[in-house]
């Protein structure tokens, strides 16, 4: 086989390059696996979780019994609850979504412009936190945020306080901070990147043309880092609209979300169907907001920033 | 010719209706320095890669030494390939890369090393046998590709615009050192090139495309003084062009009618006949210019300076002939003390002579 | 004192500020881990280290630990492998419908792991009936992580001259030879990548763990269960410090790697 190279094989070229087979089968082969996975453990679920969400829950039993009655549930007085949830998960993703950007930009920004050696260093500083536990991130806001947590404790110590102070921990401004914090490097890291392949040459020609900095940066960087703004926000916005952890953590009875909801109905309430036809509302209202949130954009943007 | 290295037969590169290369045949012969020349994107990439099975021809078939290739792949193939990027292997030292194609053909470790260290000789870049890519100037990299390919000893060596990286000065060095490279391991080279300079001097043969076809195969000088089409007329150095319509042919020589009452005359060509439209085709160094009108010549055309140029060793002169058509370009040697300076004052009065013998004629 | 006004400005005390917004939460655990005190609260009471003492007397987290360390070193290199298969046909092949498999792929990182939990849950335990184990767990890791391997071997095979590879072929390579001897090596940054970021990916996910594990617990579902009982909560502070420091360990062991290896210039170590 392989000092064969220069050798004479016998050649049987074939006349019918049709009867060959084409290289792209090839290449299918190799991607054949990735696909049945995604196939078997993504798209055949969620036609399951379609399909269950319009089935009944009967005691123990689902029923196969086809109707939307889970969906209906969602529009009587008794699902208020529900449409309350899905709408203050949205509220709370989102706010926590704007912070996480606005407070990443500047940040992307510095270490795009500002950092000229070792950008590599700073990366590394920013990620490094992100290495701990997901939970335990979490975990860290109730003990600085708690009843007998570090800010209370602490005032309590120097004297500022006498009780200590309750509105710290459990509400949504709680969830919001610490969804803030636990996502920070999804949204550094895009921005970041987007601004760094900038050629840095466009700038100068913006000056030259008159562009005073500030300028310069809304005519100019702000509208070639889009892609990477899009994708941070998309990236912070979608997964914590059906989070879980931090609401059960650090949300109390007034922060929880739609994931804990959707818990619920899979675990002690024992409603697979309701739980499946939340989980479709969620993933709905996901889709809606992300439309309405392109759609802001606008198309002319978009396509100017390559999406 | 002997019985050739290469042989194409009708072979064509087709993405739906678009031809990368359309129904190519000739015949190369064993030890010829042959060109495929063109503008890029004219199918010459295209061309050596299918030699090289890198891409596959939808028809026709490629034969090496006799042998019909098929879809062979690359590495079933007597051909080696300098590429254009070189694809020095980055995670490998030179003496490695040199060695890469040795290591598949079985050999002990004492004659690859052998082997390697002549074809270091070769290129003269002993010494440099552990440095990588990255450590080494373009030039350099561009021997080692060299060597690379032909310690593997093909019968045919592909070359991509193996000098398109170089600076000029470089580019002409490896010229002449390539030329010399292939005399004496006397392997057919196929090069390709968009530079007809390069092509021109390198080449015993070359191959000129355009839009997936070949125009004209020929050796340099019957290239540059009988192109058979317009295309590689301009293609190739510079041409003046006059359309019009041929009124006789006697004795070889076509007279044709550039203008009302105006003829030119030109060697006739076969098949041409009374009565179709031409073109005449001159060289602008074949072309006289002088500022008062000339008895006796073959073809003479007035006309007026348009602009002039001093270039050292000749002067460039744009004249206009005729409203309505591209003005005529001259180079006249500066050998004479005194080339009229009058012509080069702009609308000075003129004429421009040539002999039969410098047009050619070309169909339409 | 001009140079010092450039570089003190108003950008670089928010690039200070953010660092400390994000290091001084993640600081407290290994602060509070040394606490010898069972609260988590100050002040401080003395330094001790019987919480890591505990740890190495904690059978379940062991088990725990070791489970997550599984699933967490099957999934990277079943994700990778996969990936890599993957990437190489997304960048050397013209395969038909190459964006819409593209995009099928990558939908996996913009579904809430919550829907992607609950519908395997239902698929496998109504539908299928399949016993739920680590093995449910790893199968659905390689569905988060395949997509992040993915996208990082792309990066990498779309950062080296194809020629290369042609190169080699050139040479005598079958197409086997030809991506062991030529685009391995040159990917093996990638590679290194792409498994620690699957790893930690797979070792920190607690929501699909949750719903597949099974009676076996992983690392992320015994913390969560720990952080419900105050008395169990140090030595969680404790193991937490522990995976913080072997990961930067981790980190910089790789950046160490990377250096050494063949002029990559990508900064994915994420």
């Amino acid at each position: 086989m392989t000092a064969q190279a220069h050798s004479s094989t016998p050649s049987s070229a074939p006349a019918d390059f049709t009867a060959a087979r084409p290289e792209w089968l090839d290449g299918l082969w190799l991607i054949l696996p990735t696909l049945l996975i995604v196939l078997g453990m993504m798209v055949v679920p969620l036609i399951g979780i379609v399909v269950v969400s319009f089935w009944t829950q009967t005691g123990f039993d689902i029923l196969p019994a086809w109707n939307l009655d889970n969906y209906r549930v969602l529009f009587t007085e008794e699902g208020a609850l529900y449409r309350i949830l899905i709408m203050k998960s949205l509220w709370m993703s989102l706010t926590a979504t704007i912070a996480v950007v606005v407070l990443a930009y500047p940040m992307a920004y510095f270490m795009a412009f500002r950092i000229e050696k070792s950008k590599l260093i700073w990366i590394i500083l920013l990620t490094v936190p992100f290495w701990t536990s997901y939970l335990l991130r979490i975990f860290a806001w109730k003990v600085i945020l708690g009843f007998n947590g570090v800010i209370n404790s602490g005032l309590k110590f120097v004297g500022f306080i006498d009780k200590p102070l309750e509105f710290l921990l459990y509400n949504p401004t709680a969830v919001t901070i610490t969804l803030a914090h636990a996502w920070a490097a999804y949204a550094v890291l895009p921005i970041y990147v987007s601004l760094e392949k900038i050629d840095r040459s466009y700038l100068e020609a913006a000056q030259d043309l008159g562009d005073s900095k500030w300028k310069r940066f809304w005519r100019i960087t702000f509208p070639l880092s889009l892609p990477g703004t899009i994708s941070a926000t998309l990236l912070v916005f979608i997964p914590t609209v059906g989070d879980y952890i931090t609401p059960t953590l650090v949300g109390g009875t007034s922060g929880i979300m739609i994931g804990n909801s959707i818990v619920t109905q899979f675990g002690k309430a024992n409603n697979a169907p309701l739980g499946a036809a939340l989980s479709c509302i969620m993933m709905l209202a996901i889709t809606l907001a992300v439309c309405a949130f392109l759609a802001a954009i606008g198309r002319k943007r978009l396509k100017a920033a390559d999406i | 010719m002997a019985a050739p290295m290469i042989s194409l037969k009708s072979v064509s590169k087709r993405f739906g209706t678009f031809a990368a290369v359309d129904s190519a045949s000739f015949d190369i012969a064993p030890g010829e320095f042959f060109s495929l020349l063109g503008p890029s994107g004219c199918g010459k990439t295209t061309l050596l890669r299918m030699i090289g099975g890198f891409e596959r021809q939808t028809e026709g078939d490629i034969l090496i030494d006799g042998e019909a290739m098929g879809i062979r792949p690359p590495n079933q193939r007597p051909t080696n390939m300098v590429f254009q990027s070189y694809a020095i292997f980055p995670h490998l030292d030179i003496a490695e890369n040199i060695a890469y194609g040795l290591i598949n053909r079985g050999l002990d470790k004492a004659s690859i090393a052998k082997k390697v260290a002549q074809a270091l000789d070769m290129v003269r870049l002993s010494g440099l046998g552990n440095r990588r890519a990255n450590q080494i100037s373009g030039g350099q990299r561009q021997r080692v590709a060299l060597a690379r390919a032909i310690v593997c000893e093909p019968k045919v060596l592909l070359l991509d615009e193996p000098l398109g990286a170089l600076d000029k000065k470089l580019r002409e060095e490896m010229q002449i050192e390539l030329r010399q490279l292939q005399k004496s391991l006397g392997i057919t080279f196929i090069f390709v090139t968009h530079d007809q300079e390069e092509a021109l001097s390198l080449s015993d043969r070359i191959a000129v495309m355009a839009r997936g076809q070949v125009l004209q195969i020929d050796t340099a000088a019957a290239l540059y003084e009988r192109p058979n089409c317009r295309e590689v007329a301009g293609f190739i150095g510079n041409m003046n062009f006059f359309e019009g319509r041929i009124v006789s042919i006697a004795g070889g020589v076509a007279a044709i009618e550039i203008a009302p009452g105006q003829h030119v005359r030109v060697p006739a060509t076969n098949g041409a006949a009374p009565g179709e439209t031409a073109i005449v085709a001159v060289r602008p160094e074949k072309i006289d210019a002088v500022a008062t009108a000339p008895q006796g010549s073959d073809n003479v055309v007035s006309g007026r300076a348009l602009a002039g140029s001093y270039l050292g060793d000749r002067s460039l002169l744009l004249a206009d002939w005729r409203e309505g058509t591209a003005p005529i370009s001259v180079s006249l040697q500066n050998r004479r003390s005194a080339v009229d300076a009058d012509i080069f004052t702009k609308d000075a009065e003129l004429w421009l002579t040539w002999p039969i013998e410098a047009g050619v004629l070309l169909k339409n | 004192m001009e140079s010092l006004r450039k570089h003190f400005n108003l950008l670089s005390l928010f690039a200070v500020l953010y660092l400390a917004f994000l290091y001084v939460p993640v600081l407290l655990l290994p602060l509070f881990s040394f606490n010898d005190n069972i609260y988590v609260t100050l002040p401080f009471k003395g330094f001790t280290l019987k919480w890591y003492e505990n740890l190495m007397a904690n059978s379940a987290l062991q088990a725990a630990l070791w489970a997550s360390v599984k699933v967490g070193v099957g999934v990277s290199i079943g994700s990778t492998f996969f990936g890599l298969l993957a990437a190489r046909a997304m960048t050397r092949y013209r395969i038909p419908f190459r964006r819409g498999i593209y995009a099928l792929i990558m939908l996996p990182l913009v579904i809430p792991y919550m829907v992607i939990g609950v519908s395997t849950l239902v698929i496998l335990r109504r539908g299928l009936d399949v016993d739920l184990s680590l093995w449910t767990v790893g199968a659905s890791h390689v569905l988060i992580t395949v997509p992040l391997s993915m996208l990082v071997l792309i990066a990498r095979m779309e950062g080296f001259d194809r020629s290369l590879e042609e190169a080699s072929r050139d040479l005598g390579d079958s197409a086997w030879q030809s991506f062991r001897r030529v685009t391995l090596p040159l990917v093996m940054p990638g590679i290194v990548s792409s498994l620690l970021l699957c790893f930690i990916t797979s070792f920190d996910e607690y929501l699909l763990a949750f719903f597949l594990a099974g009676s076996e617990a992983t690392l992320p579902i015994f913390i969560f269960s720990s952080l419900r009982f105050p008395s169990k909560i140090p030595d969680v502070l404790a193991l937490g410090s522990l995976i913080l420091m072997v990961s930067i360990v981790l980190v910089v062991f790789a950046e160490w790697l990377r250096r050494r290896g063949v002029s990559g210039s990508d900064s994915s170590v994420l």
